[in-house]
């Protein structure tokens, strides 16, 4: 996995709440595989009915090409579980986004796929979008921290082992088969609290 | 010991190891895989040379990308055709018991581990979707991963997770004749918000819920979801344990006893702290239909649609302006009397017995009105099988309903079961996202009862009447 230290560059500003994952990658375009996942991530809003790409949507804007970073809204990608919304997302070359709340299965995936989700207040994330158009941004894992065009910054939380994970680009796989002592001995007590968890009635 | 919610003592008793920081690695008791995220994970996990570590807990079922025609075979669909013949040979490969397309008890995964006993009180469930959470209805802890914690919990039987904060939905009073569990759900969702219990694990308690049907409390915990919650859970009771017992899973003998007394002492402490605690009184609660691309854009069936300035904010506004225009609807309008060209009763979170004899109760004696396709899904062969022997597919194919064989269907529309753009559907599954049914669908979700009436009528329309004198 890609190690996540820091990024610089600007952010897009896309405060639309409730952005689910059928949105961020369609269903049909996850199947049609290759980089449909990419070119039409996000779009019903990307694109106008007719396939145009539309000039409104801030992901369009030639100021915003190849932002690294995204300040989206509330509840950002709720909905079905699928990962391919968080690959969608880093095809677009976005490596950190920023929102007040995000769906929670989302929020996990993105620490496995070396993306940095970082939930502050709709308050800073309403201050952060006003300074988007005004030049780059840079976002610090190492000190927590946002930093704005103008200068100011914003810190932020991160599970510290979440944190780690990411510096390090470790997956969380690598750390919990480290830890197959601890889950074998785990089972040989469940099993004795709990048999009916492990002997299954049922194809016999 | 202080006192602890439902949730966090069914937490404690799966805790592997605690990795600090509110983070634990929990112990997997159920895993349930799918045609459509099962295959690529199972492949990531042969690709780093890795095995199932228990194939004997794992239980996998084609049902997302499945057709659901009658006479159908994997290679009806694209997306079956690439994925059913991996999911069988990856799970042949690691020893996982499969639950094929011909099997007697294929279904949706979170229609079957209930039925099959697979889902029981206290477990761990999670499966490769985001409704997992309907577990929940039988006191299980479950919620959905995505593909890198699925590849996770085949490799290690355990999972990273955050503990959730705990919220506590008191519902009080009971739900009044014609009204649905998912219409309380759906009411819930559209006061609270898509994003109401983001963080959250939610226990559903009170009269409401206790009178409820163990069926009815599954559509609730599969629609915490869309309420912002991984997990959704009823503490277990008598109706509980009489709903799994018996079931081909499901603990016998000593067992049976040892389970029993272990599941009797689930339920929150009389003075466990929640983080948030709710209040609704079912009997308030009439019967919902969304107007919009949120399941939290609901509104009263009677009701008119709201006014997008009333909502939170300005970013809440325009949304709702966008959902309108996507919908074909305008601030102020009745959705009663509104013509539908698709009912679909299905999905996991309404294709139970209980939903399809709801269902029938409205149809029994009618037909459907010209010009709208009406299907009825039944969650598994099982549900089928029942619903046979009751007779109540000769009342939906003599009312000009399709009877089709159990699968996802149009909840997700990725087995090219889909609504052309720009026509309605009104559906009992449980998201009515931009394009869920397919490009340009509009999608209105609402209870069984409801979709039925809309079939019959070919408008939206109130099932009390026509359930009443049926
Ligand atoms: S029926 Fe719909 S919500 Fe349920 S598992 Fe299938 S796709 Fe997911």
């Amino acid at each position: 996995m890609e190690r996540f230290t820091s990024v610089q560059g600007r952010a897009i500003p896309l405060p639309v709440p409730d952005i689910d994952t059928d949105v961020i990658t369609p269903i049909k375009r996850v199947m049609q595989g290759g980089d449909a996942l990419t070119r039409y991530a996000f779009e019903s809003l990307r694109y106008t009915p007719d396939g145009a790409l539309n000039p409104d949507c801030p992901l369009n804007q030639e100021v915003y090409r190849d932002a690294p970073i995204l300040l989206a809204g509330a509840n950002f990608a709720c909905g079905s579980s699928r990962e391919t919304a968080v690959w969608a997302v880093r095809g677009l070359g976005i490596r950190c986004i920023i929102a007040p709340s995000f769906g929670d299965i989302f929020f996990d995936s993105c620490f496995e796929n070396g993306l940095l989700p970082v939930a502050l207040p709709q308050i800073e994330l309403d201050a952060l979008a006003d300074e988007a158009a005004a030049g780059e941004f840079s976002v610090d894992l190492e000190r927590c921290e946002v930093t704005t065009p103008s200068g100011r910054t914003i810190a932020f939380a991160v599970h510290p082992l979440q944190r780690e994970a990411l510096l390090a680009g470790r997956d969380s796989i690598e750390l919990t088969l480290a830890r197959e002592p601890e889950i074998s001995e785990f089972q040989r007590r469940d099993r004795e609290l709990r048999p009916w968890v492990y002997e299954l009635a049922g194809d016999t | 010991m202080t006192a602890r919610t439902l949730v966090e003592k069914i937490w404690d008793e799966h805790v592997v190891a605690d990795l600090s920081g509110g983070l634990d690695l929990l112990h997997v008791d159920r895993h349930l895989v799918h045609d459509l995220s099962g295959p690529p994970s199972l492949g990531m996990l042969a690709a780093r040379g890795l095995a199932v570590r228990n194939p004997e807990l794992t239980f996998a079922m084609p049902d997302h990308t499945v057709s659901t025609a009658v006479g159908r075979t994997d290679a009806d669909t694209n997306a079956g055709r690439l994925l059913v013949p991996a999911l069988r040979e990856r799970t042949h490969a690691e020893g996982i018991r499969l639950f094929d397309l011909d099997d007697v008890e294929q279904g949706i995964v979170h229609v079957v581990g209930p039925e099959l006993g697979l889902t029981l009180p206290g477990v761990t469930v999670l499966c490769g979707d985001s409704h997992t959470c309907t577990h929940g209805g039988l006191g299980a802890l479950g919620w959905g991963i995505g593909s890198s914690d699925l590849t996770h919990v085949l490799a290690t039987q355990t999972i990273v997770q955050r503990r959730p904060k705990q919220m506590r939905v008191t519902c009080s009073g009971s739900l009044a004749a014609g009204v649905e569990p998912k219409d309380l759900v759906l009411q819930l969702i559209g006061e609270h918000g898509a994003d109401g219990a983001s963080g959250f694990a939610v226990e559903y308690a009170g009269s409401a819920i206790a009178s409820m049907p163990v069926e009815g409390r599954m559509t609730l915990c599969n629609l915490t979801m869309e309420f912002g919650a991984k997990i959704g859970i009823v503490a277990p009771d008598e109706a509980t344990f009489d709903y799994v017992a018996g079931r081909r899973y499901a603990p016998t003998g000593a067992h049976w006893d040892q389970a029993l007394a272990a599941w009797r002492e689930l339920s929150s402490d009389e003075d466990a702290a929640f983080d948030r605690e709710i209040e609704i009184d079912a009997s308030a609660v009439s019967p919902q239909i969304t107007w919009g691309t949120s399941p939290a854009h609901t509104m009263a069936l009677d009701g008119k649609i709201p006014d997008p300035g009333q909502a939170r904010d300005p970013a809440a506004r325009l949304a709702r302006s966008k959902a309108l225009e996507y919908m074909g609807l305008s601030a102020g309008e009745q959705l009663l009397g509104l013509p539908v060209q698709h009912v679909f009763i299905g999905s996991c979170a309404n294709s139970r017995l209980s939903d399809l004899q709801r269902a029938a109760q409205v149809v029994r004696g009618r037909h459907v009105a010209q010009g709208v396709r009406a299907w009825v899904v039944p969650g598994s062969q099982s549900v089928r099988r029942e619903a046979e022997a009751l007779g109540l597919d000769r009342i939906f194919t003599a009312a000009g309903f399709e009877w089709r064989e159990p699968g996802c269907s149009m909840c997700l529309a990725v087995n090219d079961e889909v609504v052309p753009a720009g026509e309605r559907c009104v559906s009992t599954s449980n998201r009515n996202f931009v394009g869920r049914q397919g490009p340009g669908a509009r999608t209105h979700l609402c209870g069984v009862a409801t979709a039925a009436a809309a079939a019959i009528e070919g408008r939206i329309a109130d099932p009390r009447p026509l359930a009443r004198v049926a």
